[in-house]
């Protein structure tokens, strides 16, 4: 079973789309959207990463719960878990 | 040196990926340049061998300047200089791939390297001191203020200018994007299209549900890196709508009308920090959605990173500009000279709109279109505004 640490991994994702962003400074339960200011292909970016270094499979209907940096960290690290099950 | 796009005058050779002996072939990144709108690759419109090459790395030479001469397979023994009209702001590239490459005619294969010639409107007046150094280094002496006699150009002041060029590279090596550079580029072009370009406006609010159920279908079974985006449809509604109303797609050069043979949907891109670039996506009109969503997502991960290429900036012949999911409900664009029409979409709204004489919510945005009035009217616009907006009702065949 591989040990991803899935806060440095959210955040090195979220560094290559905004680079300039020093994300200690964000708030860990606001609007990544907003704070970063990302748009849908951003996104889309963002989620296809995760998905390819993590292997969690991302649906759409999911993305809402990935707007935060607790939020997104939260649902990789459950969807991680049963992924390995 | 192509011009690579309306406002560019110059441009600064950083990489060769050439060297004499070398074979290329159409299509080839055979040099990088800096521009005010960042690193450009430029591609080659010849097929042959590297015989020179005519630039010194770091040197900053005028638009319409031979970069390398390639000896050409066709006829044999025949040399052509290399982009210099290659790409020019006059004729769609895609248009005529022969007629592209016409002006760059064969010559004697022992011909001397042709120097620059830039582009003169009008003859500057200078001395032939002047001239000569001016020839030598490929200054363009029109974009010169004379301190001499008359205000005629002085030997002095193309020395002026060349320690500039030669100093110039050093304070900004890093390949990238200069946004102070960009934000010049942009004012320019803007306040150009403002004072020459008689615009009018128009919009269109359309129910795009479908395209929202449709896109949520879609999506469901794929993986994230094969997903769609609203942006691929709207893009792909426009460029087919293009097809029907050709008077929105094209050039305007002299106050006359050139219609594009082929669509290039320029793409309105934001640059973190505050830039803007609308790099082409060619050909959108004849993609299938996956091929444009995917060139969409590599043309933005390539344009943020500074490296776009040469045909990318000069081929759009329309732009779509689209505001995404944080912006307003509409937006109204410049036209980007050349071109005649820029397509602007907002955000995607839940409104309440009357369907089959009921109240029902629904997905709504608002498109507007900002076209030259020297090439088209309101009610032509209207049409195809109203095209785009019924492309959008059948997503699956877009």
């Amino acid at each position: 079973m591989n040990d991803f640490d899935i806060p440095m991994v959210v955040r090195e994702e979220l560094n290559n789309i905004a680079p300039e962003v020093d994300l200690a400074g964000i708030d860990p339960a606001g609007d990544l959207r907003e704070a970063l200011d990302i748009d849908s292909m951003d996104f889309l970016t963002f989620v296809t990463a995760l998905h390819r270094r993590l292997g969690v499979d991302i649906p759409e209907i999911d993305y809402p719960k990935l707007l935060t940096l607790d939020g997104a960290v939260a649902y990789l690290t459950a969807h991680l878990k049963s992924a390995q099950r | 040196m192509p011009s690579l796009g309306a406002d560019m005058e110059a441009g600064t050779l950083i990489e060769w990926l050439i060297k004499p002996g070398d074979k290329v072939k159409r299509g080839d990144v055979v040099a990088v340049v800096e521009t005010q709108k960042g690193a450009i690759e430029i591609e080659i419109f010849e097929t042959g061998q590297v015989e020179d090459v005519l630039v010194d790395l770091n040197a900053k030479v005028p638009v319409g300047t031979p970069l390398a001469r390639i000896r050409s397979e066709a006829p044999p023994g025949a040399a052509a200089p290399l982009a210099a009209p290659a790409v020019p702001p006059v004729a769609p590239p895609v248009a005529a791939p022969g007629a592209a490459a016409a002006p760059a005619a064969p010559m004697p294969p022992p011909a001397a390297p042709i120097l620059a010639r830039p582009r003169v409107a009008g003859r500057a007046r200078a001395s032939p001191a002047a001239r000569r150094l001016a020839e030598l280094h490929g200054v363009d002496l029109s974009t010169l203020t004379g301190s001499g006699p008359g205000g005629a150009i002085t030997a002095a002041d193309v020395d002026g200018r060349l320690g500039a060029l030669i100093a110039a590279p050093q304070k900004k090596r890093a390949l990238g994007i200069d946004l102070e550079a960009m934000r010049a580029a942009i004012a320019a072009a803007m306040a150009r299209s403002k004072r020459e370009i008689p615009h009018y406006y128009l919009e269109h609010q359309v129910d795009v549900s479908a395209c929202e159920q449709w896109l949520a279908r879609t999506n469901a079974t794929r993986a994230p890196e094969h997903r769609l985006l609203m942006g691929a449809l709207a893009v792909k509604s426009v460029a087919l709508a293009c097809r029907r109303f050709p008077v929105f797609n094209g050039f305007c050069r002299d106050g006359r009308f050139e219609p594009a043979a082929a669509v290039h949907v320029g793409v309105a891109i934001a640059i973190r920090g505050g830039g803007l670039a609308a790099p082409a996506l060619r050909d959108a009109d004849q993609l299938s959605l996956d091929e444009l969503m995917h060139r969409m997502r590599d043309l933005v991960q390539r344009m943020r990173a500074g490296r776009i290429r040469s045909s990318e900036i000069s081929d759009p012949t329309i732009t779509v500009s689209s505001l995404g999911e944080r912006g307003v409900d509409a937006l109204y664009g410049i036209i980007y000279p050349p071109q005649v029409a820029i397509v602007g979409f907002g955000k995607v709204v839940a409104r309440p709109w009357v369907v089959d004489g009921a109240i029902a919510p629904r997905s709504v945005v608002t498109i507007t279109l900002s076209a030259d009035h020297r090439v088209s009217d309101g009610h032509a616009g209207a049409l195809f505004l109203a095209e785009i907006g019924r492309r959008l009702q059948e997503p699956d065949k877009l």
